[in-house]
């Protein structure tokens, strides 16, 4: 334990545990600070109040079966998580989706990188005092929530992407409803901005707090909007593009500031980012066109073909009793989830389970740089720390 | 009849008393009511408005709920402080209220004399409220000490160094007024022979607001952090200190902490009205006689509306309420365009427009403004606030010195 030099002698800092039950630590986040007043000497973060075994479930599910898991991992974004599970199988397998089920899935998971930061942009600010941005962002996130929830039956936990496609043909008119979300976006995002960006209060919580250099960023292998506020153009959709992104026109938006008020610029340019991939995107969407890839076996037949062939229903049997077997082997598949790197790594035994998953989460990796963004600094300090690494509990216990 | 008449101050000020905690006991609530109603519609969102129409009931349905919560008190607590301090809080800031006047002195009541619109009137009015107010901070510091957790504790400093800071900078900048005045009286500055009656240029009311708009701008924002009140409440910022001062508080403790800081909050919007806003004086001339028509004018419409809304709007249980509503407005109303009665009320009904228009003020800089930081606030008071108000004071004092205004 540290000692610390008072007038009265030398003096134990003070053990503050904020959490696991703490109204801003996200979730059930543990911190435990050594204090010196309202100095924090040391900031702990202790985790696992959340595990809930996801790995080692998807070792007693068949592959089908894991992309329902996955949606629980970031419950902010499960289209991310599902895609990423989807993408990693297909790889497994070799499967080359239609260019039609391409295009939807990059255009809901945009949304979904929509809704995330909503909800981050939201929480972060009333943390920080202003009540009023975070029942806007929920206002707006609920018209995004809609239209899950029109496209797959679910609001959160969609489970929309299957292994080769997707799970059903969207309902006709949904992407009206796109429309009418992206069309009143940009003046919301307009709005909050206005209430904030600008605002000397904000400024002066967010400016130089949580400073995070380039290289402390690279060592700790953070990941997402956090690394690029930091100065480094890593995008995994423009690096490693998948799912056709590499046909779509955005940036990868960067900040050479480090703090948390670059944090804050960084992901509401990369809001205005993802609109500009969903106007793309729905540009892109040809109307007819198969959802999802044919390979008997693998992937289900059509309602119409199970009703009407022998093979349709034997097929559609075997998936769904005893799943699929993709061969032996390893695979490794990224994608950008709106924390960061979300990996996926699989390892098939040429059983029709999974030998082992392991989801390299991008909240639990960005979480080690919370000593060294808020150590030094004061308790308020120290939730604007949590606040701009945008944990989500739930995808760093997994 | 005859202690009536042997002993009037005391008789009127007993009835004064319960009449005036009555009033600012409800005022406390639905205070409370109107502001989760204005931040809902700020934000979207229509607020309570189960129980009762449009969440009228709200305010008692808490106030029983408080009552009936389990009373805990952490075993670790110093019992006799920590029972001591929310009393010290409310009882306190209530005894602030006694001071402000709310209408013109020299009522004629019928059976008690000439009677002043306040509980007292003393030559001092002013410095005893800052004197109370100031006592107040106890309140916090001692339920934050006597918890004996940390977060309180955390809370407690917090409060303690910036209500001590902040009423420098308070004090500091009504001095401009009173040395405008002359006087710490509050019915003085009001109407006294320096006061704020009478217009310049024959339509702006020569209310202290504009000779002392530093001033004001100084006071208003010293009161926000004197009161606890965002972007100041950070000894109770929830998302940092979980509650502040009063986490380990449950039960009617709480609520009479709660009930302490509204009424801190009125206190101060009273002073504000009082000392910039010409307190109970009518924006309008004497010479508009229709002006006293106003209040009742105001709770007809108010009438009509809720009857309005009881038939359109509301189903089942709601509708007989707001009807309720709806006729009491109405009678109120009625009673109020008497005219013998719309002269006496008059003065309060300016006074609380005016109280209720701050206390809007409040509430939407709550729906607007994120949080400062302890040593923000702390070099934004003794830094910006106390220079600007000494800089204020150094220049009303010059201006007198020199005659540029209206004094002696």
């Amino acid at each position: 334990m540290t000692t610390i030099e008072t007038a009265a002698g030398p003096a134990e800092p003070m053990v503050l545990n904020m959490g696991p039950q703490h109204p801003s630590t996200h979730g059930v986040l543990r911190v435990i600070l050594d204090l010196d007043g309202e100095t924090v000497l040391k900031a702990k973060p202790v985790i696992g109040y959340l595990h809930t075994g996801i790995e080692k479930s998807c070792e007693a599910k068949t592959y089908s079966q894991c992309i329902t898991l996955t949606d629980r991992i970031d419950y902010l974004a499960p289209l991310s998580n599902n895609l990423a599970f989807c993408l990693a199988s297909e790889k497994l397998i070799g499967i080359e989706v239609p260019k039609r089920a391409q295009y939807i899935r990059v255009l809901l998971t945009e949304l979904t990188r929509i809704s995330s930061h909503l909800v981050w942009l939201g929480t972060h600010a009333i943390d920080l005092g202003a009540m009023s941005v975070f029942l806007y962002c929920f206002r707006e996130r609920e018209e995004i929530m809609k239209i899950y929830e029109y496209v797959s039956g679910q609001r959160m936990m969609t489970s929309y992407f299957r292994i080769g496609g997707l799970a059903l043909e969207p309902p006709p008119g949904w992407l009206d409803r796109v429309e009418r979300v992206v069309e009143a976006m940009p003046g919301h995002i307009d709005q909050y901005e206005e209430l904030l960006t600008e605002n000397r209060i904000w400024m002066a919580r967010t400016k130089g707090v949580g400073y995070l250099s380039p290289d402390d960023a690279i060592a700790m292998a953070v990941s997402g909007p956090l690394l690029r506020a930091s100065g480094v153009p890593y995008d995994v959709r423009k690096m490693f593009p998948y799912s056709s992104y590499e046909e779509f026109d955005f940036e990868v938006k960067t900040s050479g500031d480090c703090d948390s008020y670059a944090r804050y610029k960084v992901r509401v340019a990369e809001m205005r980012e993802s609109l500009k991939i969903i106007r793309q995107a729905m540009n892109k969407i040809p109307s007819e066109g198969p959802f999802r890839a044919e390979m008997p076996g693998i992937i289900p037949p059509s309602r119409e073909e199970m009703k009407t062939s022998i093979e349709g229903l034997i097929y559609h049997f075997k998936i769904f009793t005893e799943g699929f077997a993709p061969p032996p082997g390893e695979v490794y598949q990224a994608v950008e989830s709106p924390r960061g790197e979300l990996g996926v790594f699989l390892a098939s035994d040429g059983s029709a389970k999974p030998y082992r998953a392991k989801f390299r989460a991008p909240s639990f990796v960005n979480l080690q740089c919370l000593p060294k963004l808020c150590e030094g600094r004061l308790i308020a300090d120290v939730v604007t720390c949590i606040g701009t690494t945008d944990i989500v509990l739930g995808e760093v216990d997994r | 009849m005859e202690f009536i008449s042997q002993h009037p101050v005391l008789v009127a000020s007993i009835i004064k008393i319960a009449v005036l905690l009555f009033i600012v006991m409800t005022a406390l609530a639905y205070l409370t009511w109107l502001e989760r109603k204005v931040i809902a519609h700020i934000q979207s969102r229509w607020g309570p408005y189960y129980v009762g129409a449009h969440g009228l009931l709200q305010p008692l349905a808490d106030g029983l709920k408080f009552l009936f919560k389990e009373d805990v008190t952490p075993p670790v607590a110093d019992k006799l402080v920590y029972t001591l301090a929310p009393f010290l809080a409310l009882s306190l800031a209530l005894s602030a209220i006694a001071l402000i006047p709310f209408g013109p002195p020299n009522i004629l009541i019928p059976g008690l004399g000439q009677q002043v619109f306040a509980i007292t009137d003393i030559n001092i009015g002013l410095l005893l409220v800052f004197a109370i107010t100031s006592i107040g901070v106890y309140g916090v510091a001692l339920a934050g000490w006597s918890s004996n957790s940390k977060y309180p504790l955390m809370g407690g400093l917090r409060s303690s160094a910036q209500m001590i800071s902040y009423e420098v900078a308070l004090t500091m900048s009504v001095v401009g007024v009173v040395l405008l005045a002359g006087t710490l009286r509050f019915n003085e500055i009001i109407a006294g022979p320096h006061g704020q009656s009478g217009y310049w240029l024959h339509f702006v009311p020569r209310w202290n607001i504009f000779p002392q708009i530093v001033g004001f701008l100084c006071y208003i924002t010293s009161a926000f952090a004197e009161t606890n009140r965002v972007p100041f409440d950070l000894p109770e910022a929830e998302t940092e200190l979980v509650a502040g001062f009063h986490t380990e508080y449950s039960s009617f403790k709480f609520a009479m902490f709660f009930m302490a800081e509204y009424a801190n909050m009125i206190t101060v919007a009273c002073l504000a009205t009082i000392l910039f806003f010409g307190g109970w004086l009518s924006p309008f001339p004497d010479s508009w006689t229709w002006q006293k028509f106003l209040p009742g004018a105001g709770l007809v419409l108010m009438g009509i509306y809720c009857a309005y809304d009881t038939v359109s709007e509301m189903r089942g249980i709601a509708r007989i309420q707001l009807a309720v509503v709806s006729l009491l407005c109405l009678a109120a109303g009625l009673i109020c365009l008497v005219p013998s009665v719309a002269t006496v009320i008059l003065g309060t009904f300016w006074f609380t427009t005016k109280v209720l228009v701050i206390l809007f003020v409040y509430i939407w800089i709550r729906g607007t403004l994120p949080r400062f930081r302890y040593d923000q606030l702390m070099s934004f008071g003794w830094k910006l606030l106390l220079p600007v108000s000494l800089a204020n004071l150094v220049a009303t004092a010059a201006w007198i010195a020199y005659g540029w205004v209206r004094h002696g």
